[in-house]
């Protein structure tokens, strides 16, 4: 079946329009499912993906050594493809700080400002729909699916404080809300619309398994490094040093990479953890000061800060602990700075004198 | 052919500049995307089948993962 409205054309004469829904694709199995509902309805559909920095779907978390055994892709492009739809992914990394660093709706457990992210992103999806002569906008939301953007009370704030209104759709749970005009106007049939609720999974899997999905991403902690506390500790603390709440994407980056240690308020350690990591920061060489020990094998060190005096031996310390050397009584660790290098040779710090208020 | 320098980033930005770049490109012009991140030989290819672009060649050199791709109609 598909969905035709009539429109005149200049001349008079009858035209006839397939409406054409944006889909906001995260790549989780509900923005999946509500996309295929929209399809099975004859609308034609494309997905936006916002790009924010701290989107777990990146390949951030693929680059240690460990996670490439089992290749890492991106589940939008896969639900797009498995829907047979374009994917249009958008960079909002500079406009997104402004929704992270003043959150109208303040933050959930974490640093995550879920309602005014979802905002967010329904009233950019709003603008590319019109750019672009889309006529509605999908998203995969189901009420109460999530603790402080998913709730009865907040799906009339997204689409009011989005701009969206009446042409935000949650094909998923559309039964449990006011018609929207895609309903009124009989774009979509509301009653092959779903009344999903809750927190409960199963009615989700039920209706991927009556369209055929099985390899849809399992959802493991969300989409999101903000929901993250080790993530939102470390970002805090990046504020904190630095007086002021502000952040590039090399700095939201770097915080989902390798050990973080600060002994000092003056500066932190970003160690590697592995071959992975060693290679990734290996990137930064010249923005950072690095420490890297050469008597024996060892992480590439990340000094984030300015040095004073007894800094490096300090710093070379700890990133000695995390050498082949560790039970070394010496280890000779390279510092180098703006291209200039000197040695510095120290006693690894024993595990227990690795200060547990040090760790990021 | 265009060249279009994608190193140090990492994935999805690799791809949308892909993606940015081949909206200002004309059918059948090609680019040569340079990238430092393995996940790209995933998803340019997947991004390329979703939008109909050919992907005519991919390479790895030297740690950089090189992708070649035909631009096609909309």
């Amino acid at each position: 079946m598909y969905v035709f409205s009539k429109q005149f054309s200049e001349n008079g004469r009858y035209m006839a329009t397939q409406k054409k829904a944006v889909a906001l694709i995260s790549g989780g199995l509900d923005s999946l499912l509500a996309a295929k509902v929209m399809l099975e309805q004859g609308v034609h559909v494309e997905g936006i993906n916002f790009y924010t920095g701290f989107c777990v779907e990146g390949h951030t978390h693929a680059i240690r050594k460990k996670d490439k055994a089992k290749p890492k892709r991106n589940n939008a492009l896969w639900s797009a493809e498995t829907l047979g739809i374009k994917l249009h992914i958008i960079d909002i990394i500079e406009e997104y700080k402004q929704v992270l660093l003043n959150p109208k709706h303040g933050y959930g457990a974490n640093m995550n400002p879920c309602l005014d992210c979802k905002i967010f992103m329904v009233g950019k999806a709003k603008e590319w729909a019109i750019e672009n002569g889309f006529d509605f906008i999908i998203t995969g939301e189901v009420i109460g699916q999530r603790p402080m953007s998913q709730r009865k009370e907040t799906m009339p704030v997204i689409s009011a404080e989005s701009g969206a209104d009446d042409l935000l759709l949650r094909p998923l749970c559309a039964q449990n809300l006011p018609e929207t005009l895609p309903e009124r106007e009989g774009w979509v049939n509301r009653d092959e619309l779903y009344d999903f609720s809750g927190r409960t999974r199963k009615p989700q899997m039920a209706l991927a398994e009556k369209f055929g999905f099985v390899d849809y991403a399992q959802p493991a902690g969300g989409c999101c490094f903000l929901t993250d506390k080790a993530y939102s500790v470390k970002l805090t603390d990046l504020w904190a040093s630095r007086g002021k709440r502000d952040y590039e994407i090399d700095d939201i980056m770097l915080l989902k990479v390798g050990r973080h240690f600060r002994p000092k308020p003056n500066f932190k350690l970003i160690v590697a953890r592995e071959e992975g990591e060693n290679n990734f920061l290996q990137g930064y060489k010249k923005q950072f000061i690095t420490l890297r020990t050469m008597s024996h094998k060892g992480p590439l060190t990340l000094f984030d800060g300015t040095a004073n005096e007894g800094d490096f031996e300090l710093a070379a310390r700890i990133v000695a602990r995390f050498s082949q050397g560790r039970d070394a009584e010496v280890v000779d660790v390279e510092v180098t700075e703006n291209g200039v290098s000197h040695n510095v040779s120290v006693k690894p710090f024993a595990a227990d004198e690795i200060q547990e208020a040090w760790r990021v | 052919m265009i060249e279009l320098d994608a190193r140090r980033l990492m994935c999805p930005m690799p791809v949308i500049k892909t993606q940015n770049i081949i909206k200002t490109m004309a059918v059948g012009d090609c680019v040569r995307v340079t990238c430092t991140d393995p996940g790209v030989m995933q998803d340019i290819p997947a991004w390329c089948r979703i939008n109909g672009h050919t992907l005519l060649k991919t390479e790895e050199i030297d740690g950089e993962y090189i992708l070649t791709i035909e631009v096609a109609a909309e």
